[in-house]
C-alpha cells in the first residue's frame, strides 16, 4: 500500500463515520423527546454532514480520479463503506442515541485533539475544525448521561441498558491495520493506543459520576474497516442513495 | 358601592390609555396592561404560528435522509433547525402573555390549537421540498412582513428576526426548482407536478376572503393585523408569477392573466370546500402530523421526568 493510498482509505473511513452517523442524527427531526433537543442533535447532525464533505472530498481529490465528495457518498455500495459499526445502529430509545454519542463523541475529540498535529495539512486542517464541533457533542452528550443516570429509576435502567448493550461495539474504534500503521509512521495519523486511554479515563469517569457502572470488556465486534457491516447500513445507504441511483443523469 | 365605582372607573382608564397606545402606534409591552380579548387573541394567533413552526418540520424532516447531495441535505437540515428556532421563540413570546409552552402543546394535542393548514398535504418528492421552500415560505413571508409592525411587541420583534431567515428559505427552495427546471425531462415534469399540487393550498395560507375571516375585525381595531387576508394573497400572487415564468414552470390557474386596469393579477375562484374540509380535519395528513406529534411527545416524556429530576437533586445540594 502506498502512502497515498492510505491516506485515501483514511480520509474515507473518517468521511464515512461522519457521514453515517449523521445521517442516524438527523433521524431524530421531529422526533426528540422536547424541541431543544430536536435541534441539537440534528445540529451536530449538520456539523458532521459539513466534515464528510471535507473528508471525502479529499479523499477524492487524493485517489485523483475524478470522484467528488458526493460521488463517493452516494454512489458506493455497503462493501465500500468503512465507517465503524457504532455509527450505522439504529437510534433505539434517546439513551441509546445519547450513549453512543458519548462514545463517538468522545472518541472524535481526543483523535482530533491528536489529529491537529497531522504532518498531513489537510488533515490538520479539518481536524482544527471538527475538534470545536466535537467537543461540545461530547459535553452535551456528557449532561444528558448524568440527567439520565442520576434522573428517575427509569432513566437510569434506560441509558444502563444502552452502554452495556453498545459496548460491544466500542473496540473496534480502536482497531488499527495498515493504513494506520504507514501514516503513524509518518506522523500522518495518530496513536490509537493513546486516544483509547484518553477515552477509557473520560468515559469511565462521566459513568461513574452518573452512578452508572463501566461494562467489562468482553467480546468485541469488528468489520467495518473491512466493509463487512451490520445489516442496517444496507438499509441507510438505500434511503440515501435513492434519488442519485434512480435518476444517475440528474444534477441536484 | 363606592369601591366598585372606583374600580369601573379605573379599568376605563386603562383601556384609555392601552387605546392610546395603539392609536399613536406604541408597541404594547408584556407588562403592559391590556384588555382580555387583546391577550386572548394574540395568545391563539402567537401558538398557531409557533405550532405551524414546528409541525412544518414533518413535512420536510421526511425528505431530510432522502436528500440527493451532502450540499442539499446540509440545506434542509439548516432550514428546518431555523423552523425548530422559530417555534422557540414563538413559544417564548407566546409565554409573555401568560401561559406555559406545556399549555400550548396540551391545547395543539386536544385541537384546541390549530396550526397552519398547509402543513396538512403530504411530501412526497424532492421537488416537494422546493415548492415549500417557495411557495409555502413565500407566502409566510409576505404575511409575516407584514406583522412586523404588529402592535404586541414581543411578536413583533420575533417577526423581524424570523423574516431574515425565510427570505433565505424562500431563496433555496426557489433554487431547487431552478435547478430540476434546467435538468432531465424526470426532474421538470417533478417539479411542475409540484407547483401544481402547492400552488392553491397556498393561495389558502392566507385564509378566506375579507369579511369572511371570523378573527379580522378585533386584530384590525387593535392593530394585531396589519393587511388584509386579499391584499396579502395578492402581494403573494404577483411576486410568485414572475418567478415561476422565468424557470419555464406553467400556473396551474387557466383564469390567471395580468389586470392592466388594477395593476395586479386576476386569478380563478379558489375552492373554499377544500380548505374548509381540510381545516376541519380531512386533509391528506392531519391526523398523520397530530399523531406524530402527540406520540413524539408522549414518548419523550420520561426524558423530561429525569431532566426535572436531576435538576431538583442538584437544587437540593
Amino acid at each position: 500500500m502506498t502512502e497515498e493510498q492510505a491516506i485515501y482509505n483514511y480520509c474515507l473511513r473518517m468521511g464515512d463515520n461522519s457521514l453515517i452517523q449523521s445521517y442516524r442524527l438527523s433521524e431524530w427531526c421531529s422526533n426528540a423527546p422536547i424541541l431543544e433537543e430536536d435541534l441539537a442533535l440534528t445540529n451536530f447532525a449538520l456539523d458532521m454532514i459539513g466534515r464528510a464533505q471535507a473528508m471525502l472530498a479529499y479523499a477524492g481529490k487524493i485517489e485523483g480520479k475524478g470522484r467528488t465528495d458526493d460521488d463517493l457518498a452516494y454512489r458506493r455500495s455497503e462493501r465500500q463503506y468503512y465507517n465503524h459499526l457504532i455509527m450505522e445502529l439504529p437510534n433505539g430509545d434517546f439513551a441509546k442515541t445519547i450513549a453512543r454519542l458519548l462514545f463517538t463523541a468522545t472518541y472524535e475529540f481526543y483523535l482530533f485533539t491528536d489529529l491537529q498535529r497531522s504532518a498531513d495539512p489537510t488533515i490538520a486542517a479539518i481536524a482544527a475544525k471538527t475538534v470545536k464541533e466535537v467537543k461540545y457533542h461530547m459535553a452535551h452528550a456528557g449532561d444528558w448521561v448524568l440527567r439520565l443516570g442520576d434522573g428517575t429509576e427509569e432513566s437510569h435502567n434506560r441509558i444502563q441498558k444502552a452502554i452495556n448493550k453498545l459496548w460491544m461495539y466500542t473496540g473496534e474504534l480502536f482497531e488499527t491495520d495498515e493504513t494506520d500503521a504507514i501514516l503513524a509512521d509518518k506522523n500522518i495519523a495518530v496513536d490509537l493506543a493513546l486516544v483509547k486511554a484518553k477515552w477509557t479515563a473520560h468515559i469511565t469517569g462521566v459513568l461513574k459520576e452518573a452512578t452508572l457502572s463501566v461494562p467489562e470488556d468482553e467480546y468485541m465486534q469488528t468489520g467495518g474497516r473491512k466493509g463487512v457491516h451490520t445489516e442496517h447500513l444496507g438499509h441507510i445507504l438505500s434511503e440515501m442513495q435513492y434519488l442519485q441511483r434512480a435518476y444517475p443523469e440528474a444534477i441536484w | 358601592m363606592e369601591l366598585l365605582e372606583k374600580y369601573d372607573k379605573l379599568s376605563e382608564q386603562l383601556l384609555k390609555t392601552f387605546e392610546g397606545k395603539i392609536e399613536r402606534g406604541d408597541a404594547i409591552e408584556p407588562r403592559d396592561n391590556m384588555p382580555d380579548g387583546y391577550r386572548k387573541h394574540l395568545i391563539r394567533q402567537i401558538s398557531q404560528h409557533a405550532h405551524s413552526e414546528v409541525i412544518g418540520m414533518q413535512p420536510e424532516g421526511n425528505w431530510i435522509t432522502r436528500a440527493p447531495s451532502l450540499k442539499a441535505k446540509q440545506v434542509l437540515l439548516a432550514k428546518i433547525q431555523d423552523e425548530g428556532g422559530h417555534g422557540l421563540y414563538l413559544y417564548s413570546a407566546a409565554e409573555t402573555l401568560g401561559i406555559t409552552r406545556k399549555e400550548m402543546i396540551d391545547q395543539l394535542h386536544t385541537g384546541k390549537a390549530k396550526y397552519s393548514n398547509i402543513f396538512n398535504y403530504p411530501s412526497l418528492t424532492w421537488a416537494d421540498i422546493g415548492a415549500i421552500g417557495w411557495l409555502v415560505d413565500g407566502a409566510a413571508i409576505v404575511n409575516q412582513v407584514s406583522l412586523q409592525r404588529t402592535s404586541y411587541g414581543p411578536y413583533s420583534r420575533a417577526m423581524v428576526r424570523i423574516c431574515k431567515e425565510e427570505s433565505f428559505h424562500q431563496r433555496q427552495g426557489y433554487e431547487i426548482m431552478a435547478k430540476m427546471m434546467k435538468g432531465t425531462k424526470d426532474q421538470q415534469e417533478m417539479a411542475q407536478d409540484a407547483m401544481n399540487r402547492w400552488w392553491w393550498p397556498s393561495l389558502m395560507m392566507f385564509g378566506p376572503h375579507d369579511g369572511e375571516s371570523p378573527h379580522t375585525s378585533d386584530a384590525v381595531k387593535w392593530k394585531i393585523k396589519r393587511s388584509s387576508n386579499d391584499e396579502l394573497r395578492q402581494k403573494f400572487i404577483d411576486k410568485t408569477v414572475p418567478q415561476a415564468e422565468l424557470i419555464g414552470l406553467t400556473m396551474p390557474d387557466k383564469d390567471l392573466k395580468w389586470n392592466e386596469t388594477k395593476n395586479c393579477y386576476d386569478h380563478g375562484p379558489i375552492d373554499w370546500n377544500e380548505f374548509y374540509r381540510v381545516i376541519n380535519g380531512n386533509g391528506p395528513c392531519n391526523r398523520q402530523r397530530m399523531e406524530h406529534h402527540a406520540r413524539v411527545h408522549h414518548e419523550g416524556g420520561w426524558v423530561r421526568a429525569a431532566a426535572e429530576a436531576y435538576s431538583k437533586k442538584k437544587e437540593n445540594i
